[in-house]
């Protein structure tokens, strides 16, 4: 006993560091085929003709494929992502008639190598009569333009108010329109993936095998079965390892749910990896939302009555970006208790890269958008913001609480958050320097933000397969083997499931291997998102593990002539209480076992989504004379109950972090009018790096959830939702004394700048 | 991201490199650390159909003391001019600008030479060393020609260099105690320059250059000649953009980029006065 909490290193991370790892672009797939796809290189336009004639005659090149071509066979068709989506809006799996986006995928071209098959795009002649380009959601909200004629509408995804925010008790009401930019998830391997179909078996089926980078092989396949009319068991999918997903590799997309078309057509394999301009283009992005928010209390600091009106951008194709409103909902409140709120929403369709979950998904959206509030708020009655919070934020008593708009928050500790972090951040020790340093009129001024979120893990509840058995390994050594429907993409899912197996069962962490990503051997499995595969997946290993434990109890207790209820385990050592002298081991338990007794599967659901929730401080420096901004120090309290592994929990922190201060400062995707992609590598688009940053305080604090077994929340998200209002609050704070209130995302040198010179003239 | 079909000779010595860049005609262009070329090349913007590779080219590599000026061979690394004991000593400036050339994987790859002969108003060594007054000693078919700093940059991406020359040589005059700053004002450590300010002053002369602010790096003359006539640091700074030209991008607007021009002169000359 006793490993659940310790900082275990992570197992993957010697194969991974050594170049032992199997990403999908390494796998060597005898006699593959690659696919690279002519784009779209405008934003809207009518295709008046697509001339390959050139490309056809290239060397290596061994088919060049348009929508008619898979039309013709059936699959021009890609399945929409959620059923609440417009039936009149179905995407072909290559552009039709339109092409809707910079990047969209047009004609594919199969050849021998990757080089050929560039060489070839080239060639292909793709003559477009232009069409009128939508940028600019809130132009699309209008509707001047109708992008899908048919559909009559911008606005796919529509959410009305349930009743009024009632603001007539207010004092003081502050309004504001903010943007939260529009990000690319940049994972640091791109979209790849591979389909290759098998030899037919003794009854003449041929099965087909599909690798995919993604973030759950289930959900990959199911779209798949579904565009091609072939029932699961004859579709093998398997994801091994992926290098960063962060909610974008979570869904099918155009180019790789063609693959299994192209390899039948070819009776090769087909693979597909994307260039980093292709991925910038074309991989989903994220946030992209227009946020109208109206708060109102009274003098003394009570909130009264909160608005949110958010528009948020799904990009040419609705997909699930358009009900990240859906989840910025749920706590647009925030921390606090506001007894008046309306929410409503409208997502719409423009011509630019179809949005779908980045880190956070929603609830980054909601936390920016009240954090801010918040702070316009106390700027206007003069108070600090920080008191405002502490007034308004929920009771720990309160607990499990109802928000207005009708989320139950688990549990949390708000205002301890709060408390903890001004401390580790010597909170009077910063203002005292920012008075200094604006008594003397420095050129460079101190601002500090601080910002208390709470926010929704494993949001869609329910369960996640896991199974434990315990067996004699290859060398007659006691193993365990779990096998997991959660997919890692850099969380360390081997080690924490092992550490779990491992504390129940009494054995080792290097006696556990974990196995995943494979629905030949995983039986079903959801999506890895939303911070749920601790809860869900873990707390089914943990319970598996439990169900074998006692299974194994009765078997000493039987061999032990006991009564199985003073049998304990330690170690790895059954025994009677008391006395350890006579005991028996694993493998004892194994040559006694019943075929199957030592394997269990987690019968675990949860009822209801988890809320961590903390408080980030950002310190930063703001030259006034240039714009630029140094963040000086960000410090983290994350509650996400009960922590299982602090490295790795810090991990995730660290990395939220990173992305939640870049959203603030660095990145933002943009388009110019004419929806020409401005940030297509990451020398345009401001993905920072590890110089950018100072290193990061963070600080401990567990709710436990009292709605799974192990008490824990999800933490992969924490750091986007808090770190980004932290960064932006400090931003604006340190020239609150210039009469500036606000600087929208990211505040970038020009923005500050030009924030400055709009203040003093 | 893969580049179009090309050929590949390697160049035993500059004169082998100018003989194989003239046999193969305009379409030829000499690879030395390829950290400007190849990103070009794999985006598929530039597609020369012969890249001589001087890579290997032994003695071009090189930072001498040769008197009045420092002689630095074209393939010397930005690593090694940033380390260079003889370039502390006698031209500071430029081995603190090295320094702040892309990252620690560029500055290892990357080449003085290959910076100033790709002529990026974006880039740190072009207008440090027009600051510095160098001079480029360049070889042709027909022998050794010598081309001043402020001669060479005649448009973006474009140098007085012929296509069958080759930049073998960077001649920095002493700094001579000089007191000197470079500002480099960007986004991430590793980006380019939005505006950068090379600057140097001794006595009643000075030298100042603007990265990033027109089509090639700029001589910041009337800034210096102010200078002399006795100007304030703050007057002079107000002159910054006097030779300059700057376009706006993502990064910056044409009015920010002026403002930034003369913060950073202005900065650059009090650190370089102080």
């Amino acid at each position: 006993m006793g490993i659940i909490g310790e900082r275990v290193l992570r197992t993957e991370d010697p194969d991974l560091l050594t170049g032992k790892g199997t990403y999908i672009d390494n796998l060597d797939l005898p006699g593959a085929a690659h696919v690279v796809y002519v784009r779209s290189t405008v934003a809207h336009a009518r295709i008046v003709s697509i001339d390959a004639d050139e490309a056809r005659t290239m060397p290596g090149v061994l088919g060049v494929h348009t929508f008619a071509d898979v039309d013709a066979d059936g699959y021009g068709l890609v399945p929409n992502d959620h059923p609440m989506l417009p039936a009149q809006i179905r995407r072909p799996v290559l552009a039709s008639d339109v092409v809707r986006y910079v990047g969209e995928p047009v004609v594919a071209v199969v050849a021998e190598t990757r080089a050929q098959a560039v060489d070839a795009v080239e060639r292909v002649i793709v003559d477009y009569d232009p069409l009128p380009v939508l940028v600019d959601m809130e132009e699309a909200k209008s509707d001047g333009v109708v992008l899908f004629p048919e559909f009559g509408t911008n606005t796919v995804v529509k959410i009305p108010s349930g009743r009024e925010a009632d603001f007539s008790a207010c004092d003081v009401v502050i309004e504001a329109r903010i943007v939260n930019q529009r990000l690319a998830p940049s994972p640091l391997e791109p979209r790849v993936a591979a389909s290759r179909w098998e030899a037919p078996d003794a009854n003449g089926v041929r099965r087909f095998t599909h690798w995919q980078a993604c973030q759950g092989a289930h959900s990959v396949r199911a779209p798949i079965c579904e565009m091609y009319g072939l029932p699961p068991e004859q579709v093998r999918v398997i994801v091994p390892d992926v290098g960063g997903g962060f909610g974008a590799k979570a869904f099918n997309y155009p180019e790789d749910i063609l693959l299994p078309w192209l390899a039948k057509k070819h009776d090769r394999p087909v693979r597909y990896t994307e260039t980093r301009t292709e991925s910038m283009n074309g991989l989903g992005h994220g946030r992209a939302q227009v946020q109208y928010v109206k708060l109102g209390g009274t003098r003394d600091g009570r909130l009264l009555a909160y608005s949110l009106d958010v528009v948020q951008d799904s990009g040419a194709w609705p997909r699930f970006g358009a009900f990240l409103p859906v989840l910025t909902r749920r706590m647009a409140t925030g921390t606090y208790d506001i007894p008046s709120v309306s929410f409503t929403a409208s997502s719409v369709l423009t011509n630019t890269v179809p949005t779908i979950a980045y880190r956070g998904a929603g609830r980054p959206e909601a936390a920016a958008a009240i954090e801010r509030a918040v702070d316009l708020f106390a700027a206007e009655i003069g108070m600090d913001a920080v008191d405002v919070r502490r007034i308004n934020v929920i009771a720990p008593e309160r607990f499990p609480f109802k928000n207005t708009l009708g989320t139950t928050y688990d549990s949390g500790q708000y205002a301890k958050a709060i408390d903890l972090v001004l401390d580790a951040a010597d909170y009077p020790a910063l203002r005292a320097e920012q008075a200094r340093r604006r008594a003397a009129g420095d050129t460079v001024m101190l601002g500090i933000g601080v910002c208390s979120y709470v926010e929704i893990t494993a949001a869609s509840a329910g369960g996640e397969y896991g199974s434990v058995t315990v067996h004699e390994g290859d060398d007659g050594a006691v193993r365990a083997t779990v096998v997991t429907g959660t997919t890692p993409y850099g969380q360390g899912h081997r080690t924490a499931w092992a550490m779990l197996a491992a504390d129940r069962l009494g054995l080792r962490v290097e006696d556990i291997t974990v196995l995943h990503g494979d629905t030949d051997i995983v039986p079903h499995s959801e999506v890895s998102g939303a911070s749920r595969s601790l809860q869900l997946g873990g707390t089914n290993v943990w319970r598996a593990a439990g169900t074998v434990v006692d299974r194994a109890r009765d078997i000493a207790a039987r061999l032990l002539e006991a009564d199985v209820a003073d049998v304990i385990v330690a170690d790895g050592v059954f025994h009677v209480a008391g006395t350890p002298a006579v005991s028996v081991n694993w493998s004892q338990i194994i040559d006694s076992a019943e075929p199957d007794q030592l394997s269990a599967i987690g019968d675990f659901a949860q009822a209801d989504g988890t809320f961590p929730s903390g408080a980030h401080l950002a310190v930063v420096e703001v030259d006034t004379e240039t714009g630029k901004v140094v963040l000086r120090s960000l410090v983290a309290v994350d509650d996400a109950g009960r922590i299982l592994n602090p490295l790795l929990a810090e991990g995730q922190v660290h990395g939220g972090l990173v992305q939640g201060a870049a959203q603030a400062l660095f990145e933002e995707v943009v388009y110019d009018p004419d929806g020409n992609p401005l940030t297509g590598n990451f020398a345009d688009y401001g993905f920072p790096s590890a110089a950018e940053f100072p290193s990061f305080v963070t600080v401990h604090l567990e709710s436990p959830t009292p709605l799974n077994d192990l008490g824990a929340k999800g933490i992969g998200e924490s750091g986007t939702i808090g770190a980004t209002p932290a960064v932006q609050s400090a931003v604006i704070d340190a020239l609150s004394h210039l009469g500036i209130r606000h600087i929208d995302l990211p505040c970038s040198p020009r923005r500050v700048w030009e924030a400055i010179s709009g203040a003093v003239g | 991201m893969i580049p179009a079909a090309f050929d590949y000779v390697r160049a035993g010595s500059a004169a082998e490199a100018i003989s194989l860049i003239g046999q193969h005609g305009s379409d030829a262009k000499f690879l030395a650390g390829g950290h400007s070329l190849l990103p070009l090349m794999k985006l598929r913007l530039a597609q020369p159909s012969v890249l001589v590779d001087i890579g290997r080219v032994k003695d071009l590599s090189y930072i001498k003391d040769a008197g009045d000026h420092i002689a630095i061979g074209a393939l010397t690394r930005h690593m090694d001019v940033e380390k260079s004991s003889v370039l502390a000593q006698h031209a500071p400036l430029l081995a603190h600008a090295a320094g702040h050339v892309g990252d620690p994987q560029v500055r290892h790859r990357g080449t003085i030479g290959g910076s100033i002969a790709h002529a990026d108003p974006a880039s740190d060594l072009p207008a440090t060393t027009l600051a510095l007054g160098a001079t480029y000693v360049v070889q042709g078919p027909k022998g050794t020609r010598e081309i001043k700093a402020s001669d060479f940059y005649v448009g973006f991406l474009e140098s007085a260099l012929a296509p069958d020359e080759m930049l073998t040589e960077i001649r920095v005059p002493k700094m001579n105690g000089a007191g000197w700053s470079f500002q480099k004002f960007n986004r991430r450590a590793q980006d380019w320059a939005i505006v950068g300010v090379a600057a140097w002053r001794r006595n009643g002369d000075s030298g100042v250059a603007l990265v990033n602010m027109g089509q090639t790096p700029v001589l910041a003359s009337s800034v210096s000649g102010a200078l002399k006539s006795g100007a304030s640091i703050a007057d002079a700074a107000e002159l910054a953009v006097a030779e300059a030209s700057p376009s706006a991008d993502n990064n910056a607007s044409v009015e920010y980029r002026t403002h930034l021009a003369k913060v950073l002169v202005r900065r650059a000359l009090e650190q370089a006065s102080a």
